[in-house]
């Protein structure tokens, strides 16, 4: 390569030496003639003088004649000896021949504009980018105090302290006279020699970065101006049309690729290919509706190739605008809210669900074979103690020596009996309740107003006598707290005929119905007291049941809260919209109906809102109103960087008040974005404030500058000599 | 060479060491686990220089046992926290950074991550500071504890316990309804027949003491043990600690029952004409008055988790109510018969309710799902449940108390039981204190349930032994942390959750909440021109000229209105008409 130069400057030198002979030729030819006179004038001849004298200052350079003067001078005039000399090595000789071969003459610079544009846009890149690290990490800081480098609030070493200090009072001025007086250094130097050296090193350094940073200016500059070049010198369309081919193959491998590896980016692709897309419908590019597409037109009839081209422009047009089918998240999107919908109290433990209890259950059948009671109980007080056992048994001897007793009297008043009734009741409820609930869709609640009545009125003459125990004394007491007992137990049996009689209903029925004994209760389990309630006065039981009276007058509970529910979940569904308007396209008139045909069209049905929350809840009603109360303190939009709310929310989860957190946590959390010192001018920043403490970082830039510029020759290997410097 | 040696040394080392068999010491266990929690990091970080690391370590390790040269920190690092600590101030779930998120995202997620995590940790540390525990009551073989009686269990304890039982023979003025202040210092006890009487009950210093003359319904603290609020025959009168009448609140009339929500600073009162009605006493203004339609309201208990009153009503339903919605929130059928009576626990998870039906209930009204029930034969007429969960329940003259209702494990037998004379007509926990308050016919009783109070408290909130200055610096404190009774809802989290709703729903919520469209636009008006351009004529032309518009819009809006109705989205689809009346209705917007 320095071959290369010489050449260059050689040739270089041949033109301006024989320009400016032609001009100079004038005085020479004076000069020589007066050379010859003085010569002459001095009889003896002079020998003519053709080789350069270099002491003389007048003497030209333009004296040295070459041989062949007005010849090009070539590499091998030169460098002929290299060939014959056996130490140069036979790579350079190589390179040399390479060299003499090619006949290439160096390309011209780029314009000056083009120069200063290249050299503008990487001077501004690099001045920004230098500063954008530490923009960035003031953006991502938590916390910024300014001013910014601050002097540590620490101890300070005396030197620096005095440094600053000067004498002023006349005890201090004679002290220092005294002590200048004998020569006696004053204070420490601030800096010992070895910082001293140690901070003329740093200004290296930062004279080292600077070097690099130009040089890799000037590496780019250049690598950049013979790129533009190359491209801009390329005419051949084919050559165009190979290089989108190959870009898009590359592409759509890279795609493929990224749709397995990376579904996100795959995605950024997608859209843009969707812009792309949209800029196609929107222009009216490929669509044949330009001049050339017009003159092709005509062409068209006759010529197949016109023809062929406009095809391929629509055909081009077709590809463009075809919509790309995305995956959509819709699936996702839908189970996650499906998710959020759901009610905390999935979580919840409703494990020990035993759904039965003796005034919402409902014995479907009527009367339960004796022998399953029994077996019920039988499995229930094996694992009971032996001596409970007893006291069933004999309760249950009690029992039907008062049935026994009390056949013939025709108060109902036995507790038993009383308690079957009520089963009867329920079940006959439950039953209505269920039709009432497959009906209601059909027709008007009248009907099943009036089959509530009646449920309702022998429900009431239930717990109405059994408001009405009386309890004699203390040991029918003891009767009637056994009394619980064998009747919790024999409950268990009843989901399995309610089991069997779902199974017999019709399947559509069951969808909509839920089964109330399964939800709303669970079974009463009697509680031993440890005292037995005294007795009660007559006069006290009397006000008691007045009470319980008062209560129940009148309402049948479950019926009513059956009705309110649904009032309120027919207030939740949207009306059907009519939009029929009679006399439109037939008869219209008093008592005449729009026919079948224009309901069906004009009638509108609206989707169903999402189902309620208490859906599956049967004694639940929930209001399904928002409260806007709350809405007007919360966050209505998701804030920057969050990309859906679950990432919002979970990053706001923790509390930062004293209350839920320790005092350096509640300190820590809500520590101010910027922290001024009151007083202190904060100055812009400036590059030393940040460049001094990573000169290590710069090192290292320095190192990645010095391959790359490498790399650049490899690819040019021209530009030598702009990057002379570096090597 | 360096690197040989050693290693021969530490092996003979140890063998040494065990021949030796040192006395263990306690902290012996957890060096183990921290060393070898930190071998993996070594590994990941210095394959290569880990045996040669290891060495040293154990190098110095070894010159520490010999000679003791350099102090070694036995337990380096952070202290260990145990996970059942962190879990219970775990909040919410951890939010991973999906795949390809954005540089700013990952970095907001990072930071609050970390600042969650550095709070849980700090507070599972700070756990330490409550090192008191619950007691109980155990008793001998074959002896169920419901069979000791209180007088022995005095006995039993220390005189400052001991002192704890006592009873306040008031036969004179009825059953009494009693309230403990927050803190757990004062008592408030009203009798039916209107004798009021605060009283420091610990140092039985009888702060006050009057009759209204005029029959009590309730009484309550309001938010310290300075003023007090009774329920009267008409009208709600509100008292300082002297005895002093600050207030006749004649909005609130015939109150039967009332509940205090703390950090509100509201006093929600159930009157017998069926009004639920919230006094905010900071300001004392009424917030709310919201008719039930539900009767005569005498059953009554606050969620304390989410600030929401449960209502007890005659048609065995609960409801649920804030001051925010003039319908319930919720309403739950509970009871076949009317109930009488409703506690709520602390943690707002649980709620246990007694009917007229005489069954005794628990649901779990995060769900509205009932957990148990139980028959008491005689019926429970009022509910308690004490700080740590423990249930009381009074059935006709006796108190019986249960341990571990809440939950799913069904009601056994009682934990303690105590017979008084006299009907009982109130019962509270003393917060902070193992006694349980009962108020009957026959004065008041103060009742001794081990492990009934939470024995550690937070100073800064509710503080029994806070002084004068402290509970007045507490009170600006509490003042300016007061809650808003807007967010009182069913889920008191809901602020921290983003609204969702749509821009129209928020639209039409706040033309309901300020009585106008801040959004609509001004209805035209001729500019008055001269030069008798502004006769009324002209002015009726001119209002001509644009009248159309209006009418579109107006059409526009009852046509979008309906597509709406037909669907949510659709009106983008339809043809250009459409999509015209919807621009005009967007300006109009």
């Amino acid at each position: 390569t320095t071959a290369d130069f010489a050449v260059k400057t050689h040739i270089w030198t041949d033109d301006w030496q024989v320009h400016h002979l032609i001009e100079g030729s004038d005085d020479e030819r004076k000069h020589k003639k007066l050379l010859e006179a003085i010569g002459s004038m001095g009889g003896r001849k002079r020998k003519k003088q053709n080789e350069r004298s270099e002491a003389s200052v007048q003497v030209s350079e333009y004296f040295v004649n070459a041989e062949g003067t007005g010849d090009k001078v070539n590499l091998s005039d030169l460098l002929g000896t290299v060939e014959k000399t056996s130490g140069a090595s036979n790579k350079t000789k190589k390179q040399l021949r390479n060299l003499q071969s090619s006949k290439e003459t160096l390309e011209l610079p780029l314009n000056k504009q083009q120069t200063e544009k290249v050299s503008a846009e990487f001077s501004v890149q690099l001045l920004v980018s230098c500063w954008k690290n530490i923009i960035l990490q003031n953006q991502k800081a938590e916390q910024m105090v300014f001013p910014l480098n601050q002097e540590s609030s620490g101890p300070k070493r005396v030197e620096q302290v005095v440094a600053g200090w000067k004498v002023q009072t006349p005890l201090e001025q004679e002290i220092f006279r005294l002590l200048h007086g004998s020569r006696q250094p004053v204070n420490d130097p601030v800096l010992t020699p070895v910082e001293e050296q140690s901070l003329k090193a740093m200004s290296l350094e930062e004279a080292k970065i600077r070097r690099a940073e130009l040089q890799k200016a000037r590496a780019l500059q250049s690598y950049y101006e013979a790129k533009a070049k190359r491209e801009k010198k390329i005419k051949s369309k084919k050559y165009h049309k190979v290089q989108n081919k190959a870009k898009r193959k590359d592409f759509l491998k890279q795609f493929d690729e990224m749709v397995k590896t990376n579904p996100e980016g795959a995605l950024e692709e997608l859209k843009k290919m969707e812009l792309s897309r949209m800029e196609e419908r929107m222009s009216l590019k490929h669509q044949n509706s330009g001049k050339w597409a017009k003159s092709k037109a005509i062409m068209a009839k006759y010529d197949d190739s016109a023809r062929k081209a406009m095809q391929e422009q629509l055909q081009m047009n077709k590809d463009l605008t075809q919509k790309m089918v995305v995956p959509s998240d819709d699936e996702h999107e839908s189970i996650e809210e499906g998710l959020e919908t759901v009610p905390d109290f999935v979580n919840d433990p409703e494990t020990v669900i035993d759904p039965v209890n003796p005034w919402m259950r409902g014995q479907l059948t009527h009367e339960e074979p004796e022998v399953s009671c029994v077996t019920a109980e039988e499995v229930q007080t094996a694992e009971e103690e032996n001596e409970e056992e007893e006291i069933i048994g004999e309760f249950e001897r009690k029992r039907k020596l008062r049935q026994v007793v009390e056949e013939d009297v025709v108060e109902v008043s036995d507790k038993e009996e009383e308690d079957e009734d009520e089963e009867e009741d329920v079940s006959e409820f439950n039953t209505l309740f269920r039709l009432m609930r497959s009906e209601k869709t059909r027709e008007g609640s009248n009907q099943t107003r009036g089959g509530l009545n009646t449920a309702g009125e022998e429900d009431e003459e239930g717990l109405l006598s059994e408001g009405q125990i009386r309890v004699r004394s203390i040991e029918d007491l003891e009767v009637l707290d056994e009394v619980v007992e064998p009747r919790a137990i024999e409950e268990p049996s009843a989901p399995q005929t309610a089991a069997a009689e779902a199974t017999s209903e019709p399947p559509h029925k069951k969808k909509r119905e839920i089964n109330l004994k399964e939800v709303l209760t669970k079974e009463a389990k009697a509680v031993r007291l440890p005292f037995l309630p005294t007795v009660v006065d007559e006069e006290e039981r009397d006000e008691q049941i007045s009470i319980i009276k008062e209560a129940f007058a009148g309402d049948d509970v479950i019926s009513d809260f059956i009705k309110d529910k649904s009032r309120q979940e027919a207030a939740g569904r949207p009306a059907v919209v009519d939009l029929t308007l009679p006399g439109w396209g037939e008869w219209g008139g008093v008592g005449l109906k729009p026919p079948r045909w224009k309901r069906k069209r004009f009638r509108i049905k609206t989707a169903p809102p999402p189902p309620r929350q208490d859906q599956k809840l049967p004694d639940v009603i929930i209001s399904e109103k928002r409260t806007a109360s709350v809405a007007s303190h919360q966050v209505s939009q998701l804030p920057f960087p969050f990309q859906n709310t679950a990432q919002f929310e979970s990053s706001i989860r923790t509390p930062i008040g004293s209350t839920w957190n320790t005092q350096t946590v509640v300190k820590n959390m809500t520590k101010p974005k910027v922290v001024t010192k009151l007083g202190a001018i904060i100055e812009p920043m400036v590059k030393e404030d940040f460049i001094k403490s990573k000169t290590t970082a710069l090192w290292l830039l320095e190192i990645g500058h010095k391959k790359f510029v490498f790399s650049v020759l490899g690819i040019v290997g021209l530009h030598v000599n702009s990057c002379a410097f570096c090597l | 060479m360096a690197a040989v040696t050693p290693e021969v040394l530490t092996s003979t080392h140890v063998e040494k060491m065990k021949k030796k068999k040192l006395p263990k010491r306690y902290w012996e266990e957890t060096e183990k686990t921290d060393q070898s929690q930190r071998r993996p990091e070594e590994e990941q970080g210095k394959a290569g220089q880990n045996q040669n690391k290891s060495t040293v370590k154990e190098k110095s390790l070894k010159r520490k046992n010999g000679e003791s040269l350099e102090k070694k920190d036995p337990f380096p690092g952070e202290a260990p926290i145990p996970q059942k600590q962190l879990q219970k101030f775990q909040r919410g779930k951890k939010c991973k950074v999906p795949a390809g998120a954005r540089e700013r995202l990952k970095e907001a997620i990072a930071i609050s991550e970390a600042m969650s995590e550095h709070a849980q940790k700090q507070a599972a540390r700070y756990d330490l500071l409550l090192p008191e525990d619950a007691g109980f009551l155990e008793g001998d073989e074959d002896e169920d504890t419901n069979t000791i009686s209180q007088a022995d269990i005095a006995d039993a304890v220390d005189i400052t316990s001991g002192s704890k039982y006592f009873n306040l023979h008031l036969s004179q003025f009825g059953p009494y309804r009693l309230d403990y202040s927050r803190t757990g210092r004062n008592l408030l006890v009203g009798g039916k027949k209107g004798h009021v009487a605060c009283i420091d009950w610990q140092t039985k210093d009888l702060k006050c003491e009057m009759n209204v003359m005029e029959t009590v319904n309730d009484v309550k603290w309001l938010h310290t043990e300075a003023m007090f609020a009774v329920a009267q025959k008409r009208w709600l009168y509100i008292y300082d600690s002297k005895g002093v009448e600050l207030h006749c609140v004649k909005k609130f009339n015939d109150v039967l029952r009332m509940q205090f929500l703390p950090y509100h600073f509201l006093l929600a009162t159930a009157s017998a004409t069926g009004f639920l009605q919230y006094l905010d006493v900071s300001i004392g203004k009424e917030v709310a008055a919201i008719c039930t339609k539900m009767g005569r309201l005498d059953v009554m208990a606050q969620n304390p988790h989410n600030a929401v009153i449960h209502l007890g009503h005659p048609n065995g339903t609960v409801s649920l109510w804030s001051p925010n919605q003039k319908e319930s929130l919720v309403k739950m059928l509970c009871h076949r018969g009317a109930v009488r009576s409703l506690a709520v626990d602390k943690t707002g998870t649980y709620m246990v309710t007694s009917g007229l039906d005489r069954k005794l209930k628990v649901y779990d009204i995060r769900a509205f799902k009932p957990l148990h029930s139980c028959f008491l034969p005689a019926g429970a007429s009022c509910l308690s449940l004490s700080q740590r969960g423990l249930l009381s329940a009074a059935t006709g003259e006796i108190v019986q108390v249960y341990q571990n209702v809440l939950g799913s494990n069904p009601v056994s037998k009682p934990y303690m039981a105590h017979r008084l004379r006299g009907q009982i007509w109130g019962l509270a926990y003393c917060p902070f204190e193992d006694v349980l308050g009962i108020g009957h016919g026959e004065g008041f009783t103060s009742m001794i349930v081990p492990g009934a109070g939470e024995p550690n408290f937070d100073a800064l909130d509710t503080n029994p032994y806070r002084s004068h200055k402290q509970r007045q610096e507490w009170e600006v404190k509490a003042l300016l942390e007061k809650v808003q009774p807007e967010l009182i809802g069913l889920d008191p989290g809901q602020l921290s959750k983003v609204d969702q709703a749509s821009f129209e729903q928020r639209h039409k919520e706040q033309i309901e909440a300020l009585g106008f469209d801040p959004l609509a636009k001004d209805k035209f008006k001729p500019r008055t021109k001269k030069k008798g351009r502004s006769s009324a004529g002209a002015i009726e032309k001119r209002k001509r000229k644009v009248a159309h518009e209006d009418q579109r819009v107006f059409l526009s809006l009852s046509l979008l209105s309906l597509f709406a109705i037909i669907s949510h989205c659709s009106y983008y689809r339809h043809d250009d008409a459409s999509h015209r009346r919807c621009n005009i209705f967007k300006q109009s917007d």
